[in-house]
């Protein structure tokens, strides 16, 4: 299962290396990170997918990440009413006739065309990943010539929305 | 805690002064009370030793880095202090990287500091650079570089403070040439401040409130004793908790000491090479009570077998070894001490397990630790057994890795608190010898006896020169097979007998290569010498080695082999 995790850690060198060394270190697998600082510049903010098993696994990324001393806080938000967001820019194969076509397809997303090549255009999206990943499938048949992720980052909800999912509970 | 307070005090004299790099460094380790450090001195890190020549602390000059670092372990082990490494940068760091890895795997405090080039050539393959962040970061509890003089002292007191706090663990502080040279304000006065290391010392009452009940109601209990006992000084408070509920008490191999080895509450150790007693009594447990141990792969064997009908409580200071191999019903993130404090306050209905405990006295009697003499070779068991008695148990022991360390674990039945110095965890080889220095140099008086295997001890001999030097009454007893006695049998046993790499026909005479060091040297190879070859060695007033030919072709048992469940021990009987 994937788990959405974010770190607030501080904003010092080698804390990137220290908490990606360990996530590969005990078998972790990361599908996304993302870093950057928060409103205190000491402080930066990480979030992370990953990929596990089980609950037990989750609950030892937690701890794990927690044990490091530059780390500040963790929280699976997974469960929590959360926005997340990823940005995307996508190089599509496109001849000038078929620019409007493309353009009508991203339109419902919200994308936007920011740059444009003899034979390609590059569309910018932002959103969740499913949102990013339909609009990935509607422009495979085109012909993807490079594809830049950021990866996710997330925020959890000013107002609390009830949520009856399991959530993870770390002991003390 | 008098004399601490006052010299705290008497640091407020020198409370901002200005000084270079190198001197904050010694400084710093006066405000800590450091009385030794252990090291070797290089290019990098020629501004410290200095310091240390003018300055007068005590430096303990090992013959190389790793010698330092185990050594710098068994004292930690032995005192309870952080134990103090001094080395140059590149291969100076890159030869103590042993042994943190193995004080990480067995929670010893450390606080190393590695020179390292200036910060103006840091990143250009200068000479002796060595990327020592980067390869200690993953077996340090924490690790720095310092960049800005001024942070020197600040990181220093955290230092000692995340070394010695929490789960205890090794920390190096990684210092740039040109740092120590430079001047900057000392200000030792201000407190550690880390918002991101919170260690949780109290138990949670609620949880102990479970246990309580857990064990009122359990006909089967069992306490699993680890190292953490002895980290937290634990042991006097196990005693009386398992007393007052009468639960009996498995160890680990690093808590041996934390319960008095001929207690009768007393089970064993419990794992590959445990007792058949304590093992039978974890795999058939109700309640299984973890205090500070973390359910090594060695004590648990097949995870799917182990102890299936138990519910499990864990007691440990660290949250992530709770719920790590084995899943825990009752998690106790606390000091072992303080959550054994408040059990023992708590005085909960004792559960209904006098005939568990009578099955288990009886499972103790017929199925003791077994070997068999005979008339023309010494056992190795017998050995230790030997040593043993004649010292009532009352020395410190340092092993190294490998058989003679699990005859000593099985023979040797501790007494005290950390009277016990071995490498668990990492298993390293070389470690007892230098173990035995660091050890002896923290309890002058005691005696220290080193138990090594013959290739072992070829690891690290080169430090007999500082036993030559500093005439240290250390016993070193050489368990000589000829052999890497523990590959050997898993070749025995698992790989159809073919000894590949793991014999040793041709060996050096130890008896001239302790004399060379000026120390007095013994073969022993005929069983009937041994009692008074024992009682010479003891009564020798210095250093003495002893090279025992035991029977080359000894294994050790009982065991669980690989993969097994703990009540699938081979070996439990004689044949």
């Amino acid at each position: 299962m994937k788990r959405v995790i974010t770190a607030t850690v501080n904003n010092i060198s080698g804390v990137l290396n220290r908490v990606t060394g360990m996530l590969a270190r005990r078998n972790y697998n990361i599908e996304s990170i993302t870093v950057g600082h928060t409103e205190n510049p000491t402080i930066s903010r990480m979030t992370f997918v990953v990929v596990v098993d089980n609950q037990r696994s989750v609950e030892q990324v937690i701890k794990q990440l927690n044990k490091q001393i530059d780390v500040l806080k963790v929280s699976d938000i997974t469960d929590e009413s959360i926005m997340s967001r990823e940005l995307v820019l996508i190089k599509v194969f496109s001849c000038p006739q078929q620019r409007a076509e493309i353009a009508a397809v991203i339109n419902p997303f919200r994308a936007t065309i920011i740059d444009v090549g003899k034979e390609s255009i590059t569309v910018q999206v932002t959103g969740d990943q499913q949102k990013v990943e339909a609009l990935i499938d509607l422009l495979h048949p085109y012909g993807i010539k490079e594809l830049a992720r950021t990866g996710i980052t997330a925020v959890k909800r000013g107002h609390k929305a009830t949520n009856s999912d399991e959530r993870v509970v770390l002991i003390n | 805690m008098s004399t601490k307070l006052r010299k705290k005090q008497t640091a407020v004299s020198t409370e901002k002064q200005m000084m270079k790099g190198s001197t904050m460094l010694i400084e710093a380790l006066k405000q800590e009370e450091v009385e030794v450090i252990f090291g070797y001195p290089g290019g990098a890190i020629l501004p410290t030793f200095d310091e240390i020549y003018q300055d007068g602390i005590r430096h303990i000059l090992a013959r190389h880095e790793q010698g330092a670092i185990h050594a710098a372990e068994g004292y930690a082990r032995v005192s309870k202090k952080p134990g103090v490494v001094v080395v140059t940068s590149g291969p100076g760091a890159t030869n103590v990287v042993t042994g943190i890895a193995d004080a990480m795997m067995d929670s010893l405090p450390l606080v190393v500091f590695s020179g390292q080039v200036a910060t103006s050539v840091i990143g250009t393959d200068a000479f002796q650079e060595s990327d020592v962040m980067g390869i200690t970061m993953p077996i340090t509890k924490h690790n720095y570089q310092v960049r800005d003089v001024n942070d020197l002292p600040r990181i220093i007191k955290e230092a000692f403070h995340i070394a010695t706090t929490g789960r205890p663990g090794p920390v190096l502080i990684d210092l740039p040439k040109d740092v120590s040279l430079e001047t900057g304000i000392f200000d030792y006065s201000k407190e550690v401040h880390l918002p991101g290391y919170q260690p949780t010392i109290m138990p949670n009452k609620l949880q102990i409130r479970k246990l309580v009940e857990a064990v009122s109601s359990a006909k089967k209990p069992v306490i699993l004793a680890g190292a953490g006992v002895l980290h937290a000084g634990g042991s006097e408070e196990l005693i009386e908790y398992a007393e007052q509920q009468q639960i009996p008490i498995a160890s680990t191999l690093l808590g041996l000491g934390a319960f008095p080895g001929d207690h009768e509450l007393f089970l064993g150790m419990a794992g590959m090479h445990g007792t058949y007693a304590a093992n039978m009594a974890i795999y058939e447990s109700d309640l299984l009570i973890s205090i500070g141990s973390r359910f090594d792969d060695r004590v648990t064997g097949n995870l799917e077998k182990f102890a299936p009908n138990a519910k499990v409580a864990h007691i440990d200071i660290d949250p992530a070894e709770i719920g790590k191999n084995i899943e825990t019903q009752i998690p106790i993130v606390s000091d072992a001490m303080e959550a054994l404090k408040e059990l023992i306050k708590q005085n909960g209905v004792k559960g209904q397990n006098s005939l568990w405990n009578e099955d288990l006295k009886q499972l103790k009697q017929e199925y003791p630790l077994w070997y068999k003499e005979e008339p023309d070779v010494i056992k190795p068991q017998q050995l230790v057994e030997r040593i043993y008695e004649k010292t009532n148990g009352e020395a410190i022991v340092t092993t190294d890795v490998g058989q003679h360390q699990m005859w000593t674990a099985q023979f040797f039945k501790f007494k005290k608190p950390n009277r016990f110095v071995t490498s668990g965890g990492l298993g390293t080889m070389g470690f007892g010898f230098p173990a035995a220095i660091g050890a002896q140099l923290a309890e002058p008086k005691t005696p220290v006896i080193a138990f090594m295997g013959d290739a072992g001890f070829q690891m690290t001999l080169q430090e007999l020169s500082l036993v030559q030097e500093m005439k240290l009454p250390i016993k070193l007893v050489i368990v000589n097979n000829a052999s890497l006695g523990m590959v050997r049998q898993w070749q025995q046993l698992f790989f159809e007998e073919r000894y590949s790499n793991s014999l040793f026909p041709v060996q050096p005479d130890f008896v001239k290569l302790a004399e060379a060091y000026d120390i007095k040297g013994i073969r022993v190879d005929d069983v009937a010498q041994l009692d008074s070859a024992v009682d010479t060695m003891l009564a020798h007033d210095g250093p003495v080695l002893i090279d025992f030919r035991v029977a080359d072709k000894e294994n050790v048992y009982p065991m669980v082999a690989p993969g097994k469940g703990l009540h699938e021990m081979i070996g439990v009987k004689p044949e």
